[in-house]
């Protein structure tokens, strides 16, 4: 029996991006494609509509993580086998999905990761490849996972997986909280070397180190703060 | 002798605890918190106009000045409170999720 795999997609003001995304999607066949609007300004949720996918919408903005986790119930609700998690800014490439879903099909891990160090990495800037790195080795000392990439937003869950994992972490945070999920319901997962492009425009999308201070502030937190 | 400072932390105090037992009779603070403010209003009065009976605490615990007594005990008692306030936040961005996510999910299988 095929699995159904669904693709998850968060998006926050990606009007520019999103069409040629989930147009790329669909070259590959995927039907099952959710984008969560997040509460944008902008025409997001209509160019995703234009698509033809299944599109939810935040009526105000709630993050990445909320948004994620909103698809993800949905795709769970749709009865999906492989739930994706994919971006919106068009720095995946729609053919790496095979890969990463591959594992979850043939039924080894529950749960694949992006890993950009791993893979192919285009521009990246060195202030954000020292941010990256620094994540993993707090993602190392808190979850005591060891993965390459911790804040990819790359990931494949099996429904078993999206089930167990609890998101209530809205905005960045979830990355690392999807680790320490993996870890307290011993998922077993693998990463997958990913390409990730980066130009001006995700650049400018993306986190900012700032950003990423605040960021590990946070988990820093979560971890020990209740 | 009553110093102006003496008189404008009394007015100070007695116009929060007024807010306080506004904000109690429109039900919008429960018994319990408005019972810890008056409280904290209340200690206040005392400290403003006998600053000696802190003196003598500030003996007991080992600390110079009555002073200094009210500064560190308001600064941890700042530290709980904030905390408090960051975890009731929180909470609160976490049920606005929920209610958002609700909407979304609900909204599309209306659509069906």
């Amino acid at each position: 029996m095929p699995k159904k795999i669904f693709i998850v997609i968060a998006a926050y003001n990606e009007e520019k991006r999103i069409g040629k995304v989930l147009s790329d999607l669909k070259k590959k066949r995927y039907k099952n494609i959710v984008v969560v609007d997040d509460g944008s300004s902008d025409n997001t949720y209509e160019v995703a509509k234009k698509k033809k996918v299944h599109v939810l919408r935040h009526l105000i903005n709630r993050g990445q993580g909320a948004a994620l986790k909103t698809g993800i119930d949905f795709a769970l609700e749709k009865k999906a086998d492989i739930i994706v998690t994919y971006d919106a800014d068009g720095q995946f490439l729609a053919k790496d999905i095979k890969e990463v879903v591959k594992p979850i099909k043939k039924g080894i891990v529950d749960v694949t990761l992006g890993s950009r160090f791993l893979g192919n990495v285009v521009n990246i800037p060195t202030l954000k490849k020292v941010a990256l790195k620094i994540g993993i080795f707090v993602v190392h000392i808190l979850y005591k996972i060891d993965v390459t990439d911790s804040q990819c937003g790359f990931r494949a869950f099996s429904n078993d997986a999206a089930k167990k994992i609890e998101i209530n972490a809205d905005r960045m945070e979830h990355a690392g909280q999807i680790l320490h999920e993996i870890m307290i319901n011993k998922l077993k997962y693998k990463e997958i070397p990913i390409t990730v492009i980066y130009d001006n425009y995700s650049l400018k999308k993306g986190q900012s180190w700032k950003n990423s201070i605040k960021l590990g502030i946070k988990m820093l937190f979560k971890r020990f703060g209740r | 002798m009553i110093s102006l400072l003496q008189i404008i932390g009394f007015v100070f105090v007695l116009f929060t605890a007024s807010r306080v037992i506004l904000r109690a009779r429109d039900k919008k603070l429960k018994f319990r918190e408005t019972i810890f403010w008056l409280s904290v209003w209340f200690v206040l009065i005392f400290v403003i106009f006998f600053p000696e009976l802190t003196s003598n605490l500030a003996k007991i615990l080992g600390i110079g000045r009555g002073i200094d007594v009210i500064i560190y005990s308001s600064i941890g008692l700042l530290f709980y409170l904030i905390f408090r306030l960051y975890v009731k936040l929180e909470e609160a961005e976490q049920e606005i999720t929920k209610v958002v996510r609700e909407v979304a999910l609900s909204e599309k299988r209306k659509k069906k």
